[in-house]
């Protein structure tokens, strides 16, 4: 075959402000990895390889094919690794919602550093720190000076800090769309505009989703999901129970209601949306049965966490990007 | 009025002036700021106009953005409930605007920051009230910090 006598694509997996679940979907290929290490090295990947940061810094710029960073920039480290990789490599693609759209470490921006910081070294019931000590970014030893990451008051996006090519979105990315756009560079097919989001199909969540809709919907009272037993059969927005559906792109497969659980918006807004929260907010306030102010007050009140909600995946990437102070 | 001087850019409180986005439906309240116009009422020249055909065409994305672009505050103006020229346009604004409110509240924004008023299109003297109103609380509230807060980056 043609494609054996072209030079092996060489390719970098990062982590930033991660869990570690966008490296364990990249492992999830599965003996598809074969095919993957037969197309590309593999010069950079923290979770699996021994790289170390000094031969990332020792490679020539642009000598990377392909990086996939996942995570959100959250420290001094994650923004660092993020210029670093941007400038040795020729796609950088922001892998998964974190390093999409600030995911669930993006919450953080409900809460400023000092609030973040006093929670996890006084008061959590765990911590027991009478001196009321705090990780300094240096601290003198004999052997010499530690250092530490620079903790930021914000979350930000991947593309808040460096120039992106590509987004793939999800928590985690659904690896099939990995391989599908993996194979797409590998046979040389014709790359998207750079800065699309890639390996999702551009309808929402509903078009795919096989759950029964009425026609004229309403919505009496909302329920958290374990308030209500689910029919298993009629859309969740129905049933009362709030779904990011109608807002989010489609490309998982709709794996979250196919489990029986509501949608919660980890695969980013459609194209044309700048504010993801806003239009499930504007689709869920529509729906409510009433005309009467103190009525509709009333229904509103059961949605407790309508910011933590809407922007469960997305809140540093939205118009309003954090709590403000 | 109160002095109250939040913003850096502004060179002194005196001059700072909020800036009102207005958001006004076509049929109603726009047609009231018409007719406080042509009636030569005197309100404070803090809005800045935007018609709509319909207060339920006010997309919740709209408000947010104005907030991050600098709009100190927003006054949506739509039909008086009943009156709506398509019938429910208005409670659909009416139930987004609750909502918003709420999500505000999380957001830390002073919740007189967005108004919601109805306005028929003979209320042209309750137009001129309201903007007057609004604009002082808004005065005494201090310029938003939305925008300063979104777009710098702090580290």
């Amino acid at each position: 075959m043609a494609e054996e006598h072209k030079p092996k694509l060489k390719m970098a997996v990062y982590w930033g402000a991660a869990c570690g679940g966008c490296c364990v979907s990249v492992l999830d290929v599965h003996e598809t990895l074969l095919t993957v290490i037969q197309h590309a090295d593999l010069v950079f990947w923290p979770i699996a390889l021994d790289t170390k940061y000094s031969d990332v810094d020792a490679m020539e710029d642009k000598s990377i094919d392909i990086t996939l960073f996942n995570g959100a920039v959250r420290n001094s480290e994650n923004e660092h690794m993020a210029h670093v990789l941007r400038a040795k490599s020729k796609l950088l693609i922001a892998y998964g919602s974190c390093a999409h759209m600030g995911g669930i470490p993006g919450l953080a921006n409900f809460f400023s550093k000092e609030e973040i910081l006093k929670r996890a070294f006084d008061e959590t019931p765990s911590t027991e720190n009478p001196d009321k000590v705090r990780p300094q970014l240096e601290y003198n030893v004999p052997e010499g000076t530690l250092t530490l990451p620079k903790f930021y008051e914000d979350v930000y996006t991947l593309n808040q800090i460096v120039d992106v090519d590509y987004f793939i979105p999800g928590c985690p990315p659904q690896t099939e769309r990995l391989v599908e756009v993996f194979l797409a560079i590998v046979n040389g097919t014709e790359l998207p505009p750079k800065g699309s989001v890639i390996g999702v199909a551009e309808h929402a969540q509903c078009e795919e989703c096989k759950r029964i809709r009425s026609d004229n919907r309403s919505i009496n009272r909302f329920y958290r999901p374990w308030e209500i037993e689910d029919d298993g059969v009629s859309c969740f927005i129905d049933q009362g129970v709030i779904c990011l559906g109608p807002a989010t792109i489609s490309g998982c497969g709709v794996r979250c209601v196919k489990g029986n659980a509501p949608c919660r918006g980890c695969y980013g807004p459609m194209s044309d949306v700048v504010d993801m929260g806003a239009k499930i907010l504007s689709t869920m306030a529509t729906m409510i049965n009433s005309e009467d102010e103190n009525e509709i007050i009333k229904v509103i009140d059961k949605i407790d966490d309508p910011a933590g909600l809407f922007y469960r995946f997305s809140l540093p990437a939205s118009k309003i990007r954090r709590k403000i102070q | 009025m109160e002095e109250v001087n939040n913003n850096p850019a502004a060179p002194s409180a005196k001059a700072w002036k909020p800036k009102i986005l207005a958001i006004f439906c076509n049929w109603c309240t726009y047609t009231a700021s018409d007719l406080a116009g042509v009636s030569r009422l005197k309100y404070p020249a803090t809005t800045r106009v935007l018609r709509v055909m319909c207060s339920g065409r006010i997309d919740p994305q709209f408000i947010l953005t104005a907030f991050s672009e600098g709009a100190d505050a927003i006054l949506i103006g739509g039909c008086h409930p009943g009156d709506c020229h398509y019938a429910t346009g208005n409670y659909k604004c009416l139930r987004r605007f609750h909502l918003l409110q709420k999500y505000m509240k999380q957001m830390n924004i002073e919740p007189e920051r967005l108004r919601l008023e109805w306005i028929s299109a003979s209320e042209g003297k309750r137009l001129a009230e309201v903007v007057g109103e609004m604009s002082e609380t808004i005065q005494n509230l201090g310029p938003n910090k939305v925008k300063q807060q979104v777009s710098h980056i702090e580290k």
